[in-house]
């Protein structure tokens, strides 16, 4: 019980700390830092992905090697990328690191628009064209609301892994959350270490729980009765 | 040599076997160790797990839900969680990987043994297969594809998940971006990343192999029908 002990009494001396509320380095800030960071790349790579897993669904060329590189990216290891950007291109901006952000982010809604558009059913988009509706229609009014839940699957998995990529990134001088972790660390501040682990779990749970709640605001009812997810 | 910084090759072959812990050669060791204990692991708990969740059908929304919620829990502040509990050894990192494992794998055995056609189900019943029997040797047989899509997921994302580990001195392969960035110097890290892609990549064409030894009659069938 000793353990548990010791784990409240890091919690309280972690939130219970004013000067841990105030600053450049107090939780607020950090929790700022690490929304923005996130948010910044999850956009991007929303940007490149989605209209890029539209066309090539819709066409229905170039699968393959969307299929391959989204593999290829989760063998690639986050912290390996993180220090070789860094060292390739030094701490003076946060491009070093957002570029490895956007990069893991990218494949997992790339892989999941494309293959939610290629599965919409046939018939389906035969309807839609049959009562007039052109390529570009078929895809925006028939295609995306039925490929919704995969595309925002896609969104979700990559939160995820931006989340956890950005508190890593904390080790090669990214602000953020991490920042409490890696410094509490290296200092063996551990009630700082507990505290900073505690917020971003707890963070990660909220942007879960938005995608959940987006996913049941967006999605048409009609699409979520029979969706299967993964 | 001596002058300038050593090559990639050069830095390889002086560091590849030193007799030391940090040798690349026990790096790749413990990384094997610390990947392949949670895939193994969470095969072997999401099996009966996902068995239960077709079974008990009301089991199924709470473990998968649950299982989300883990999955969207980021590596690094698990692995500092759990330091307090099993102290800065390779079971800090195995622990949560498993879970991840877990929470890919649950979800792909029970739609595995629902890919089982009831048609096929029935046919067993009717030439009067035991359950046990059933299950061994008709359902989990037709839930191999299934199943092992998603392990091949579990252990290309584990082999890469290991290296984060390195933040608390038990990543593997990961100790050399680390190391990297302590001392500024590429090659560690070009090797690192590499040869962990090179792992995944390994595991995940054993694992197609795999599937193809494990079932055979897909490639029958396609021979049959051309």
């Amino acid at each position: 019980m000793n353990l548990l002990f010791s784990f409240f009494d890091w919690l309280a001396g972690f939130f219970g700390n004013g000067e841990n509320w105030s600053g450049p380095s107090g939780i607020p800030m950090r929790l700022l830092e690490h929304l923005e960071f996130s948010a910044l790349a999850l956009a991007l790579a929303v940007l490149i992905a989605i209209p890029l897993g539209l066309l090539i669904g819709h066409t229905g060329r170039g699968g393959v090697i969307v299929v391959i590189s989204a593999n290829l990216a989760r063998a690639l290891p986050t912290l390996g990328l993180l220090v070789m950007f860094v060292l390739l291109m030094g701490t003076a901006s946060s491009l070093p690191v957002i570029i490895p952000l956007v990069l893991l982010a990218v494949p997992p809604i790339l892989v999941n628009t494309f293959e939610g558009i290629k599965g919409v059913d046939p018939d389906l988009r035969d309807a839609a064209f049959g009562m007039g509706l052109r390529g570009p229609q078929v895809l925006g009014r028939v295609s995306v609301p039925v490929a919704l839940p995969l595309i925002l699957l896609g969104c979700r998995l990559a939160a995820i892994q931006v989340v956890a990529t950005t508190t890593v990134a904390a080790y090669t001088g990214l602000g953020g959350l991490g920042r409490f972790v890696i410094d509490g660390f290296a200092t063996k501040d551990y009630s700082s270490v507990v505290g900073g682990s505690v917020l971003i779990v707890l963070f990660a749970l909220v942007v879960q729980a938005l995608f959940a709640l987006a996913q049941r605001v967006t999605v048409s009812p009609g699409v979520s009765r029979r969706v299967k997810v993964r | 040599m001596g002058d300038g910084p050593p090559s990639i090759w050069e830095w390889i072959a002086r560091n590849w076997d030193t007799g030391r812990v940090g040798s690349i050669k026990n790096l790749l060791l413990d990384h094997l160790t610390m990947s392949l204990v949670p895939i193994v692991l969470a095969l072997v708990v999401a099996l009966p797990l996902g068995l239960a969740c077709v079974r008990w059908r009301w089991l199924y929304q709470p473990t998968s839900g649950l299982m989300n919620v883990v999955y969207a829990l980021p590596s690094l502040p698990v692995f500092m969680l759990l330091i307090s509990v099993t102290g800065l050894s390779q079971t800090t990192v195995i622990i949560p990987l498993t879970f991840y494992g877990m929470a890919v794998l649950i979800p792909a055995v029970v739609d595995g043994l629902a890919s089982v056609p009831d048609h096929v189900r029935q046919s067993a019943v009717a030439m009067g297969f035991t359950p046990l029997r059933r299950l061994i040797s008709v359902e989990l047989p037709i839930a191999v594809p299934v199943v092992l899509a998603g392990l091949r997921v579990v252990a290309v994302s584990s082999i890469s998940l290991v290296s984060v580990g390195a933040l608390i001195g038990q990543g593997g392969l990961g100790g050399l971006f680390t190391r990297a960035y302590q001392n500024p110097f590429m090659p560690p890290v070009i090797v690192g990343i590499v040869l962990i892609v090179a792992l995944a990549l390994v595991a995940d064409g054993l694992l197609v192999l795999a599937q193809r030894l494990l079932t055979p009659w897909v490639r029958a069938r396609k021979g049959a029908g051309s």
